[in-house]
């Protein structure tokens, strides 16, 4: 019983962020509805910059939504309706810029620096592992363990000594 | 070889830093034109003047002139009307009007009131043209060339350093007419 009066209150916390908008439309199919929902998130309202024209309440965003309202239930498709957006208000309307010369920098510039940051760090590895393999070879002598000589071969039977000095007072410590 | 590139992360950071410094100083409320070097629109939108007079985009057609968006509800077109007023009627350049959703009685009365620098002027009370223009905030002004393609666009108060600028780019696109 006491659940059951719970559920009108419950149902009442139940509200949807797409019915913010200002004005209703009516739709022919749900699947345009869709759509409007869809487009007016990916639309900018040019006048509050940084604001879908769903969320805005500028003049210049109910505007945009008669618009889209209009073109959506004449039929046009997806790629129309941004072309027509796009061919007055730029580029800049779009939330996502079309692929184009202009935007190339935009869309593959990450990838390009991602690239370049990963070939530096390629051609660094590989510099250090040349090198530590061309000290390997320049002393034949020491051929067991690749590690250790890489740093012993640069010093001198004297340091060497003195090195092992120091080594021992660590372990006797 | 080497030395080259330790300078390398250097290098770009100095490049982004000119390119972000440059940044500081643009204003982000500016946004380009689509429309520049095409063709003004086409409409048929009745005229203040005479409401059962008809305009289209042919009326914009003829000379080099200024075309400007506003309306009596944008207080920044208030703050540019005594600047137009001085290019209109003491400079004698011809400038369309757009009133752009507004009440047209109220744009006679405002016209009335504080003098009429607009040799035409289109009532757009939907917006549908200030739509198809892009226009995103009034005031807007534009230079249109004698064929009725739009050559520039400046959005906000023409002010008199404003209004030379302009000028100089209607003296240029005049010469270039010429050739």
């Amino acid at each position: 019983m006491r659940s059951i009066s719970i559920l009108p209150l419950l149902l009442l916390l139940l509200s949807f962020s797409i019915q913010a908008s200002f004005e209703t439309y009516e739709f022919s199919t749900t699947h345009n509805e869709m759509r409007y929902f869809k487009l007016s998130k990916e639309l900018r309202c040019p006048t509050c910059q940084n604001q879908n024209i769903s969320d805005s309440d500028a003049p210049l965003a109910a505007d945009l939504r008669r618009e889209l309202h209009r073109m959506i239930e004449e039929g046009y498709q997806d790629d129309a309706i941004l072309d027509f957006m796009v061919s007055r208000f730029g580029d800049f309307v779009h939330y996502k810029p079309r692929i184009a010369p202009e935007t190339y920098f935009l869309w593959y510039g990450p990838f390009a620096l991602l690239f370049g940051g990963l070939s530096v760090v390629f051609f660094v590895a590989r510099n250090r592992r040349l090198r530590a393999a061309a000290q390997v070879s320049e002393s034949p002598a020491a051929t067991n363990d690749v590690e250790d000589t890489s740093v012993t071969s640069a010093l001198t039977p004297e340091e060497r000594a003195r090195l092992d000095r120091l080594l021992q007072q660590d372990k006797n410590l | 070889m080497r030395k080259f590139w330790m300078f390398t992360p250097f290098v770009a950071f100095m490049v982004m830093g000119v390119f972000l410094f440059k940044g500081l100083f643009m204003d982000p409320s500016k946004l380009p034109s689509a429309l520049i070097d095409r063709p003004f629109p086409s409409f048929s939108l009745p005229s203040l003047y005479q409401p059962d007079q008809i305009m289209t985009e042919l009326d914009f057609k003829g000379e080099i002139a200024l075309l400007n968006v506003w309306a009596t509800w944008c207080p920044t077109c208030k703050d540019e009307h005594e600047q137009l007023n001085k290019i209109g009627l003491e400079e004698g350049i011809p400038i369309y009007g757009l009133n752009y959703k507004d009440d047209p009685q109220l744009a006679r009365a405002w016209l009335e009131r504080y003098k009429d620098p607009y040799s035409k002027v289109v009532v757009d009370r939907d917006g549908r043209l200030g739509l198809d223009l892009g226009v995103y905030g009034a005031p807007e002004t534009y230079i249109i060339d004698q064929h009725g393609i739009i050559r520039y666009r400046h959005v906000g108060e023409v002010t008199e350093k404003v209004w030379q600028q302009l000028k100089g780019l209607m003296e240029i696109i005049a010469t270039e007419e010429d050739v």
